[in-house]
């Protein structure tokens, strides 16, 4: 059975107020997602990521196509038993405090009363607010609302969860804890689905991703398959003089001064070996050497890019 | 729809509202206000009572009604703006359950601000009845502490959950703003339900006529529920009249809280 599935799911909004006329925000996306994989769902600001996490959770509905989580359909109000989620840029309650919002929200889970403040307290802790529990949420930052938005997320330890722009409004810090989060998540066997623009967080963390751009979904697939394992060329920082650099530009696809002695030089994806030897011979010192692969966000511009040369007016 | 999640969301609504200063700061308005009558009344030889039991139960249908139209337009209309509707629903509670819960709590909510200003009105009069000579008391054609006040402040509550049913009801489909002006129409409208039935005498276009003919049906008769000139005076109740009104508020608040659950389950929350 699969955590997630959409098949054709499609959405029209009415816009114009004279006349509306439909605006397709989503179109066709059929996705199909595994249990106890991180998704990613990546997309350019106004794609149809916020749009399909709606349409998943019933906040708004198809105008065609259908989907399931755990096997069952969105519309089922049992299925939300076994998931969270986070919505993009959340509000809460102003004069609730946190603990009293999980509480709250427990509650709906039908959590026993007895159970409920030791689960909070401990949800709490594991989004690094322990210790503002008690104060109302109005006087909470935007990065500590979006960590109550987690938390309320993650509050009957769901099977599948959906992070709506988890990482927005938080800290390097916060974004490095909920990472860490999410992969706690997975490593529980909870399927993490989220949307982000953020590549890095998508390359850090998730096993497979889609695109969307234009609301289609314009790529997708494993990481390792996106980003593969190829040697594009090699990143070599070196501390050298310009006659022992002379040595090597040849060869060298281009050279970059950083300051002082200090350059880059970006060599070929052939063996890079002989470089270092005539660098090291002319008394140059190496800095660092990495390889090249193809990243994420080249993966992404390419797609992105290719949709919108799809979409613009011939 | 759950009972159980009506109450948890109703329970919600009220830890809110009871946070929220807002209502208390109307229901200690109105505290001042009833005390300010108090006075008032001093001024009024003879007729102390009548002022004080007057002013104090307009009080409290204007700041209950206050309440209703302010807090009942902005209950779910608030939530969608703010989103805060996104994480609740996502949760396993059905949007009929979420928005009958809210309705609840805010009920619950006008009933324990209600409760309040009259436990501050009997104080008064028990006051006022205390340091009152007996001879005066003699002419009065009732009591200070009236049992039949807390019926005329038991209509108001009716009509209060009426008022609120109907800011619901458009706070599910339209801005606040807008919501707080249908729903105070609706209130007018309902106090001159005797007007719009016989507006034909007053004008001559049938077209006229026939609108104010068709507003009487569809619109809520609150006039059977207002009985504070009765209680005040001394006068005899129309009890057939009440409870008709009565039954017929409560069956229009069902009709309300069924259309706005209808609405509400269709709407797309963008």
């Amino acid at each position: 059975m699969l955590a997630i599935e959409t098949d054709g799911l499609t959405k029209d909004y009415l816009v114009g107020f004279w006349r509306p006329r439909p605006y397709r925000a989503l179109h066709d996306l059929t996705l199909a997602v595994e249990p106890g994989e991180v998704f990613g769902f990546l997309g350019p600001n106004g794609a149809g990521k916020s749009t399909a996490i709606k349409l998943l959770m019933q906040l708004i509905y198809p105008t065609a196509g259908h989907a399931r989580i755990l096997g069952r359909p969105v519309g089922d109000v049992d299925v939300r038993r076994r998931i969270g989620f986070l919505p993009e840029n959340p509000t809460f309650y102003d004069y609730l405090t946190a603990e009293e919002l999980l509480s709250y929200f427990a509650s709906l889970f039908d959590i026993p009363a007895a159970e409920r403040p030791a689960r909070v307290a401990r949800v709490l802790d594991e989004v690094g607010l322990g210790a503002e529990r008690r104060m109302r949420l109005r006087s909470y930052s935007k990065g500590m609302v979006q960590r109550v938005g987690i938390a309320q997320a993650i509050i009957n330890t769901p099977e599948v969860v959906f992070f709506d722009e988890p990482m927005s409004g938080l800290d390097p810090l916060g974004r490095r804890a909920i990472r860490q989060l999410m992969l706690g998540l997975r490593d529980r066997g909870c399927t993490v689905f989220f949307s982000s623009h953020i590549l890095s967080d998508a390359e850090a963390l998730c096993s497979k991703v889609a695109i969307v751009a234009q609301g289609r979904l314009a790529a997708g697939g494993r990481l390792t398959d996106i980003v593969g394992v190829e040697v594009l060329g090699w990143e070599l920082v070196v501390d050298a003089s310009p006659a022992a650099l002379e040595l090597v530009r040849p060869r060298a696809r281009s050279v970059t001064a950083l300051h002082e002695d200090r350059y880059t030089v970006d060599l070929p994806p052939e063996a890079p070996e002989a470089a270092l030897q005539a660098l090291t011979a002319a008394g140059a010192r190496v800095v660092s050497l990495n390889p090249v692969r193809r990243t994420l966000e080249d993966f992404f511009v390419q797609h992105v890019a290719a949709a919108a040369t799809r979409e613009a007016p011939q | 729809m759950s009972l159980g999640a009506i109450r948890k969301v109703a329970g919600a609504v009220f830890k809110e509202s009871v946070r929220d200063r807002v209502p208390y700061s109307l229901v200690i308005f109105s505290v001042i206000l009833m005390a300010a009558s108090f006075l008032m009344s001093r001024l009024t030889a003879g007729q102390d009572f009548k002022v004080i039991k007057d002013l104090g139960l307009a009080t409290m249908n204007a700041i209950g009604l206050l309440i209703a139209i302010f807090i009942g337009t902005g209950l779910v209309a608030k939530e969608v703006e703010k989103r805060s509707v996104y994480a609740v629903l996502a949760k396993p509670i059905s949007r009929s359950s979420f928005l009958v819960g809210k309705y609840a709590g805010l009920v619950v909510t006008l009933a324990v601000n209600l409760a309040m200003m009259t436990v501050a009105f009997y104080l008064m009069l028990q006051y006022m009845a205390w340091t009152t000579d007996d001879w005066i008391k003699q002419g009065w054609r009732a009591p200070a502490d009236d049992p039949r006040l807390l019926l005329a402040i038991g209509l108001i509550g009716v009509q209060l959950m009426l008022i609120t049913a109907v800011a619901l009801f458009f706070s599910t489909f339209s801005s606040p703003l807008l919501s707080m002006l249908l729903t105070l129409a609706v209130w007018v409208a309902g106090h001159f339900s005797a007007d719009l039935r016989d507006f034909q005498a007053a004008v001559d276009s049938p077209a006229a006529a026939a609108v104010a003919r068709a507003l009487y049906y569809a619109l809520p008769n609150l006039d059977p529920l207002d009985v504070k000139n009765e209680v005040v005076h001394g006068l005899p109740i129309a009890w057939p009249a009440v409870g008709l009104g009565v039954g017929s508020v409560l069956a229009y608040i069902g009709v309300l809280v069924g259309g706005a659950v209808l609405v509400f389950n269709r709407r797309d929350f963008k």
